[in-house]
């Protein structure tokens, strides 16, 4: 039992109740914003400390021993997830303190996101399959409100696909919570994961394990990614951060950690399926990232492209390739977070999200130039930085089990991802200066600081990998070996 | 034209007190038989709109004063910190205990520190459906 694996998840549920009380006082709310993900910061990384040094952390909540009562897990995947979602959030929320404005402030915003985040936490950190449910589900109310918030025309037209193609996938999730809970008869991980390989994996399983995927395809933007560039271009770009860094993230976890801890036997059939998945995701993305001229598609269709990546070290299912996938992921996430963070200032200055209307901004703006330029270094993978080392895995793995073709698409889509990027960056920063400073639209006055800290972190995790490689491992060694998974939540 | 709804306003001012004793019923059977937090909490609501349709809003506003979304909100600090507690007792998050105490008049009975947190449920029901009633009923 290990109290300090809740705090993750209730620290932002205490403030956002406590943001309800101070609805008018905004300088109350910023405050209490940056000490309480501060506070969040330390909790995670003592956590961390803690799970690197004695192994996976669990905690029996109400005192019920697993399999009967709810279980929270703490192991290094999810951990480096939960650092990564704080830092992220922490960047997001300076910018939004100067960007999201007084009307949407006055409106709960910082509560929303605080329940945003708790519902991402408590994802990361269950032990049970209805339990994620929950968390997902208060993680997409959250997203639905900040999504509509502000009330535009546009984002009432895209919240509401959102809302539907949500509604709908998760109802199909519980469908098939009920068919596997109907088979199994139990529902925390452990369990199930310990019950499959008894009885063995039979095609009823696999199919409800296909089932489950599909859900989580949804969420994820694992093919289904039809309703995420709208989404993500509507919101302000604070927000739109947030959730190109952290909402799909969620979608990619449940499926690592359902089809590495329970359904593992059959990996011929659901591993590869979701291998070629992501094969047609990066595709597809990638197509999509070439053709648009508008900065927010080019960044949205980016997002749907790194999933797709991320899931050929799943399907490749090596500990090279699974370290690879979660360097990948939390690369991912920062990284995401810097781009749209910057493009958001690009749009705020020139007025317009078209690729054609603007140019030659690094005259007046070279640091933000130069730090999109590394950014987009960094998404591509080019060896300094951190995208490097996560795709150099996942190829590598890749290439020693034949999987020649999701390779291949993988360096090719990486070709896409670097000319899309370099298009924004060229046609923004270099050419004819049309925007003098009287003509911006705003100021970029602390707004690059958050971009800072991120840039920052991914030259870190770049440079750094010695470091952060032992951490990767040690969560690769879990998702790769289950049996110390189901040890740490059902023998103690 | 004003319309005279003295029988509506006579029968929903009893009617109210009747279907509040009901909530508070089924809120404290909850651990041994059918109710609970949230039905109570539903049921609650549903006298506070039934005096809503009875009466106008500034005038059942002018009785009831309260912020629906405060009430919102204490009732999930209450039920939250119910978790809490537990934990700084060293405790894992949300244990929950109970114990018979002897009342003079009332006998032997059963307090559980779970109420606390159906108390919670109950006040964040209520905020919550008053709240989207109020404010879809406010745009009109």
């Amino acid at each position: 039992m290990n109290n300090l694996v809740i705090l993750p998840l209730l620290i932002p549920l205490l403030t956002g109740i406590l943001l309800i009380f101070f609805r008018k006082q905004i300088k109350v709310q910023r405050y209490v914003t940056t000490l309480s993900l501060l506070l969040l910061l330390a909790v995670t990384a003592l956590l961390t400390h803690q799970v690197s040094i004695e192994g996976p952390q669990t905690l029996n909540v109400g005192g019920w021993e697993p399999p009967f009562g709810i279980v929270l897990v703490a192991d290094m995947f999810a951990m480096l997830l939960v650092m990564a979602t704080v830092i992220v959030t922490f960047c997001c929320m300076l910018y939004a303190f100067r960007t999201v404005g007084e009307e949407r402030e006055k409106h709960y915003f910082y509560m929303f996101v605080h329940f945003m985040i708790v519902g991402i936490m408590g994802s990361f950190l269950t032990g049970d399959l209805f339990n994620l449910f929950v968390f997902f589900e208060i993680m997409l109310l959250s997203s639905y409100i900040l999504i509509s918030l502000g009330g535009k025309k546009d984002q009432l037209r895209e919240s509401l696909k959102y809302v539907l193609i949500n509604i709908v996938s998760s109802m199909l999730f519980i469908v098939a919570i009920a068919y596997l809970y109907s088979i199994t008869g139990t529902l925390n991980f452990a369990d199930l994961s310990v019950k499959i390989a008894e009885t063995g994996q039979d095609g009823l399983i696999t199919t409800v394990a296909i089932f489950l995927m599909l859900v989580f395809a949804i969420k994820a933007a694992l093919l289904m990614y039809f309703w995420l560039p709208g989404a993500y271009v509507v919101p302000p770009m604070a927000i739109s951060a947030m959730f190109a860094a952290l909402l799909t993230k969620v979608g990619i976890y449940a499926i690592f950690r359902t089809f590495t801890l329970i359904f593992y036997h059959e990996a011929v059939i659901t591993h590869e399926l979701i291998g070629w998945l992501g094969v047609a995701t990066m595709i597809l993305g990638g197509i999509g990232a070439v053709a648009y001229w508008d900065l927010r598609r080019i960044l949205a269709y980016n997002v749907i492209i790194a999933v797709g990546f991320i899931m050929i070290g799943l399907a490749v299912f090596t500990e090279t390739a699974l370290a690879g996938s979660i360097y990948y992921l939390i690369h991912d996430m920062i990284v995401k977070a810097l781009l749209f963070l910057l493009g958001g200032v690009m749009i705020g200055l020139t007025g317009t999200d078209q690729l054609r209307e603007m140019s030659g901004m690094i005259r007046n703006h070279a640091l933000l130039g130069w730090m999109f330029f590394l950014a987009a270094f960094a998404l591509a993978g080019v060896p300094p930085l951190s995208g490097f080392i996560g795709k150099l895995l996942i190829l590598d793995g890749a290439i020693d089990e034949g999987f020649y073709v999701m390779a291949a698409v993988g360096l090719i889509t990486s070709l896409m991802v670097l000319y899309s990027v370099m298009k924004i960056f060229m046609n923004g920063f270099w050419g004819e200066n049309q925007l003098s400073v009287e003509d911006e639209k705003m100021s970029t006055k602390g707004l690059l600081f958050p971009c800072a800290i991120l840039a920052v972190l991914s030259i870190g995790l770049g440079v750094g990998v010695e470091w952060v490689n032992v951490y990767a491992l040690q969560a690769a060694e879990v998702l790769n070996n289950p049996q110390v998974y189901i040890d740490a939540v059902l023998q103690n | 034209m004003k319309t005279n709804d003295v029988i509506l306003q006579t029968v929903a001012s009893v009617s109210a007190f009747i279907i509040l004793t009901f909530a508070a019923y089924l809120f404290f059977a909850g651990h041994h038989e059918p109710g609970g937090g949230f039905i109570g909490g539903i049921v609650i609501a549903s006298a506070l709109v039934l005096l809503y349709l009875a009466f106008d809003m500034e005038t059942v506003q002018q009785g009831i004063r309260v912020d629906y979304k405060i009430l919102t909100g204490i009732g999930i600090g209450l039920s939250t910190i119910t978790g809490v507690g537990a934990m700084l007792l060293g405790y894992p998050f949300l244990s929950h205990t109970f114990e018979y105490v002897t009342f003079p008049f009332f006998g032997e009975m059963e307090l559980a520190t779970s109420v606390l947190f159906e108390v919670g449920v109950s006040l964040a029901v209520v905020g919550a459906t008053m709240t989207i009633i109020l404010s879809i009923s406010e745009d009109v």
